[in-house]
């Protein structure tokens, strides 16, 4: 194969492909702006598929996270999340949501009051706002309705006799069965993202089903760990609870699973049919930062690939998928190595009790930005002028354990895209349009 | 209510060692221990079985304890061991006088020791230092120090129908006309209280010695806390043991322990037992020392940092130095303080607990008119089936040569199938009566490797809950707190590509699980949260 060096150019380079990446992509192009995304995909199968707003604060859980969002710019003014408007943030989440939706995979629009949605460990998680395939379980639950949880056998770690357990003292009325998939019952390991694709099947659904029905006896409702398709899952998800004949739901297997995969797959197909340009599978492995705008360096299977952008958002997330990285002497942030604001030492990074509900110091570590959304040098000052950052790398949060990944993701990539497009508007009334992206 | 010839408190190697060396004379036992196997010292060090040359130049009498001690177990535990050989290394600004006199000590103590050149022993470790100046092999070995307390334990159970209770914690004795007749014991977990009666009673309970002492009135115990702190690599970094050759201090012994190494240690004074953890400062420090002799110490990385305390003996009037203190052992009668049947064994080390067993195993013998002799030195330790998974390595080799397709692996990094838990469920000594994910820790290798238990934790928890072991809320909140112990050892030594996996882990026990906000009383959220949309 010859290698060939090639070059593109966008007006906006989207650098970073987990939920911020994705959703600033969105956001620009529905702001008419032509983008260009990069970035390895590998950290969003890790998602649970619950897209989280605001689930616990300083004062402990939030059952009304806009209004939590109220005090949040009292308690944490420096919260990314307390920096965007109440109006921008519900209009980026509903937009997203609506989007995803439209995309083929459905979501609940975002409520008044968070959900509690169900775990693998029969625990219970608050969100805003969850795939159509998992919904049913709130009602459920809700409604202590007799329900018949199915797992599988070699479905390692996930067991439906630990989620009913758990959730047993809430939940009275849950049972757990274990049974085999059809065609992969022989005792050996069975993968939920196979059993996904197989359930695309129709007549695989109908053996399942026909595994499952007599097994129902009094159930009013059937939870399956998260295996119902991969592309269509509202499609298999509508057409198993007509075979059934009652509402089936979804939970969340370990990570990576299903929902995350989904998620992947969906951005990785539907993004390009809209018009970004998209390099999911390659790092940026150089970021240079010009007066008249930004080129980034990557290279993939046929060489080595140039964008020319009039403007970056930074969207590439911390430790996890390498936006950050950690030495014994100090954080920094990987790509262009703009300043991180965070603990003296080492010895502050961590608190001695692992669960204390306070967080991490290291957690809430991170690229500080100014009003537009632009990163800020160690004395405060602007890093650079066409660049701009969004998503879990900001400091002064704990998506972890605020439950806010999503919010935050959403609403500061809606916020950097506004800004950023306002610096490639100021470039385009002054250098004639380009060749687009092909 | 449990009735026996002899309560031994403390399920450390040597309480263990007693319990055997006492069963192999006939003799029943009780073993208790408030937490549970190895939770002391005996599951918080090197896993060094010394030759002896790490005491020559300081203490002899130690030094030839240990080379006496380490050729029996050889000979009788060689499952529990790996001879692999040590080295003894100086590099430049170590003492060449100290390390001068070092094969003339050894050699006065009986210890087998050879000199070599700097390019030798680079040859035989080349992971050392460019900067060695004088280098000796001693026979070092290693040793599993939960295999060996599996074992004695395993052993003890057979021979008379002995009895381990975990989790069991000596609240007072009951003593009448100078002996006492019995221990009230709680069980950690469930608050219930239980009667002991023994003919005997040993204290073995190491750090913990002094205190049991005292519950039985007796003062004459008298211990150094000295805190030790131990981090382990990812990858073994050496074949053999290597010593530098300088007066003990920190950072100066590196441990092949299987698959891993360990450099250890350091040594501070405690006053309190509880809550001892590594930190950051000590793990910067073991580095930093580390690299003198080993210089990629500097890029490794470590997967765990952990301590132990050291129990030693204080004689009368000793400086309180940890280094300096005696690692011998005594034995204490408490004859003179009035009780006929209470014995104290405190000090020593790992590689003389048997002799510590024997000589306890004597007096308690001799005491209950039993006239068998020790058997220790000679009988070699019987290989259970369900105490062998602390071994590096073994469950894999298990696993592939079972070929069970639906044996699934829960511990990923370790390679530890479904049937070693269910095996250790089922037969491991003291996991019986009480499983928990800590006790299947300590009889396995879940959890040891590079992610520390985070991820493995939850499968096997799963898996708990499957064969019903588990069928309320106590499991996760074992998980929770099983994470959050293996937790204290990873933060010091976190960088570099533990952040990742730290973040990652985090984000599945909080953010998804919710662990960090499971109440005690198995709820999360008051019922009226529960929204019907």
């Amino acid at each position: 194969m010859i290698k060939q060096p090639r070059r593109h150019q966008a007006e906006l380079l989207v650098i970073g492909s987990g939920l911020a990446g994705m959703a600033a992509s969105l956001f620009a192009l529905e702001r008419g702006v032509e983008v260009a995304l990069v970035g390895n995909t590998g950290v969003i199968a890790f998602t649970t598929g619950y897209l989280d707003l605001l689930g616990y604060d300083g004062r402990g859980f939030v059952d009304e996270p806009w209004r939590a969002l109220i005090r949040l710019r009292e308690d944490e003014p420096r919260h990314p999340l307390a920096n965007v408007a109440e109006d921008d943030i519900r209009a980026a989440f509903t937009s997203f949501t609506h989007t995803l939706t439209e995309m083929g995979l459905g979501y609940t629009a975002p409520g008044q009051h968070n959900v509690l949605a169900l775990t693998p460990a029969g625990t219970l998680k608050p969100t805003l706002s969850l795939p159509f395939t998992m919904q049913p379980a709130i009602a459920a639950m809700a409604r202590g309705l007799d329900t018949l949880v199915v797992d599988f056998i070699g479905l390692n770690g996930f067991s439906a006799r630990e989620l009913v357990a758990n959730l047993a003292p809430r939940w009275p009325g849950l049972r757990a069965r274990r049974i085999g998939f059809p065609d992969m019952d022989s005792g050996a390991e069975v993968y939920a993202e196979v059993l996904a694709r197989a359930l695309e099947v129709p007549a695989t659904r109908q053996r399942l089903a026909e595994r499952i029905g007599p097994l129902l006896g009094s159930a009013q409702a059937l939870g399956l760990p998260a295996i119902l398709g991969v592309h269509r899952p509202d499609q298999v998800h509508r057409e198993l609870q007509s075979l059934l004949g009652v509402p089936v739901f979804e939970i969340p297997t370990m990570p990576p699973a299903v929902p995350g995969v989904r998620l992947r797959e969906l951005f990785e197909t539907q993004l390009p049919q809209r018009g970004v340009a998209l390099e999911p599978q390659h790092r940026v492995k150089r970021l240079e930062l010009l007066s008249q705008g930004v080129t980034a360096q990557l290279e993939d299977a046929y060489g080595e690939v140039t964008i020319e952008a009039a403007a970056a958002v930074l969207a590439t997330g911390r430790f996890t998928s390498g936006g950050l990285s950690a030495s014994p002497n100090g954080i920094r942030e990987t790509l262009a190595n703009l300043a991180v604001l965070q603990p003296e030492g080492r010895t502050a990074w961590y608190r001695s009790d692992y669960f204390d509900p306070r967080g991490h110091a290291i957690n809430r570590s991170g690229v500080t930005v100014d009003e537009q959304w632009r990163p800020l040098d160690a004395a405060g000052k602007l890093a650079h002028p066409r660049l701009f950052a969004a998503g879990s790398l900001l400091a002064h949060q704990d998506w972890i354990r605020q439950r806010c990944g999503a919010g935050v993701a959403i609403a500061t990539a809606y916020k950097a895209v506004e800004c950023a497009a306002r610096t490639v508007r100021d470039r385009r009334d002054r250098v004639p349009a380009r060749r687009r992206f092909p | 209510m449990f009735e026996t010839e002899a309560l031994i408190i403390g399920g450390g190697v040597t309480g263990t060692g007693v319990m055997r060396d006492l069963a192999l004379r006939g003799i029943h036992c009780v073993l208790i221990d408030r937490r549970d196997l190895n939770a002391g010292a005996s599951g918080g060090n090197h896993g060094l079985l010394h030759s002896g040359g790490r005491y020559a130049v300081g203490d002899p009498d130690t030094a030839a304890e240990c080379r006496r001690e380490g050729d029996i177990l050889k000979a009788v535990a060689p499952e529990c061991i790996d001879a692999c050989g040590g080295l003894f290394v100086a590099v430049q600004g170590d003492d060449p006088e100290y390390a001068a006199r070092f094969l003339e000590h050894c050699r006065s103590a009986g210890i087998e020791c050879t000199a070599i050149t700097p390019a030798e022993a680079r040859e035989l470790e080349p992971c050392l230092s460019e900067k060695l100046f004088a280098a000796y092999t001693v026979p070092d070995a290693t040793i599993d120090p939960f295999r060996i307390t599996l074992e004695n334990v395993n052993h003890a159970q057979q021979l008379t129908q002995s009895i381990f209770l975990a989790h069991t914690e000596l609240e007072r004795f009951i003593v009448d006309g100078g002996t006492i007749r019995s221990a009230v014991c709680r069980d950690t977990r469930t608050g219930e209280t239980t009667t002991i009666h023994a003919r005997q009673v040993v204290n073995a309970a190491g750090a913990w010695a002094m205190r049991v002492a005292r519950l039985a009135g007796c003062s004459g115990v008298n211990l150094l806390y000295s805190k030790g702190t131990l981090i382990i690599s990812n990858a073994r970094i050496g074949q053999r043991v290597i010593n530098r050759l300088r007066r003990p201090g920190d950072g100066d012994i590196l441990v092949p322990g299987g698959t891993v190494s360990l450099l250890g240690t350091t040594s501070q004074t405690v006053q309190n037992l509880d809550d001892i953890h590594p930190t950051v400062a000590e793990v910067d420090d073991l580095v930093a020392e580390g690299i003198a002799m080993v210089p990629q110490v500097a890029h490794t990385r470590f997967i765990r940092a952990f301590s132990g305390v050291r129990p030693l003996l204080m004689a009368a009037g000793a400086d309180a130095d940890g280094r300096k203190a005696s690692r011998g052992f005594s034995l204490f009668d408490h004859e003179s303080e009035g009780l006929a049947n209470f014995a104290t064994v405190a000090g020593g080390k790992l590689t003389t607990f048997r002799l510590m067993a024997e000589k306890t195993g004597d007096l308690v013998a001799r005491r209950l008119g039993n006239s068998q002799p020790c058997r220790t030195e000679t009988t070699p330790l019987p290989s259970g089936d369900a105490v062998r998974w602390t071994e590096p390595g073994f469950a894999p080799r298990y696993w592939v040569a079972r070929r069970q397709p639906g044996d699934l692996i829960l511990c990923e990094c370790e390679m530890v199938p479904a049937s070693a838990i269910d095996s250790i469920v089922e037969n491991a000594p003291g996991a019986q009566l009480q499983v928990s994910l800590n006790a299947i820790a300590v009889r396995s290798r879940v959890g040891k490797g590079t992610c520390q238990g985070a991820f493995c934790s939850l499968r096997v928890t799963s898996h708990l809950y499957d064969r019903q072991v588990y069928d309320s809320p106590v499991g996760l909140r074992h998980t929770r707190d099983f994470v959050a112990q293996r937790f204290k050892g990873v933060a010091p030594v976190a960088w570099g590509e533990h952040l990742p996996q730290l973040e990652l882990a985090e984000a599945l026990h909080c953010g998804l699980l919710g662990l960090d906000r499971l109440a005690d009383d198995g709820g999360q959220f008051p019922p009226t949260a529960v929204q019907d949309p």
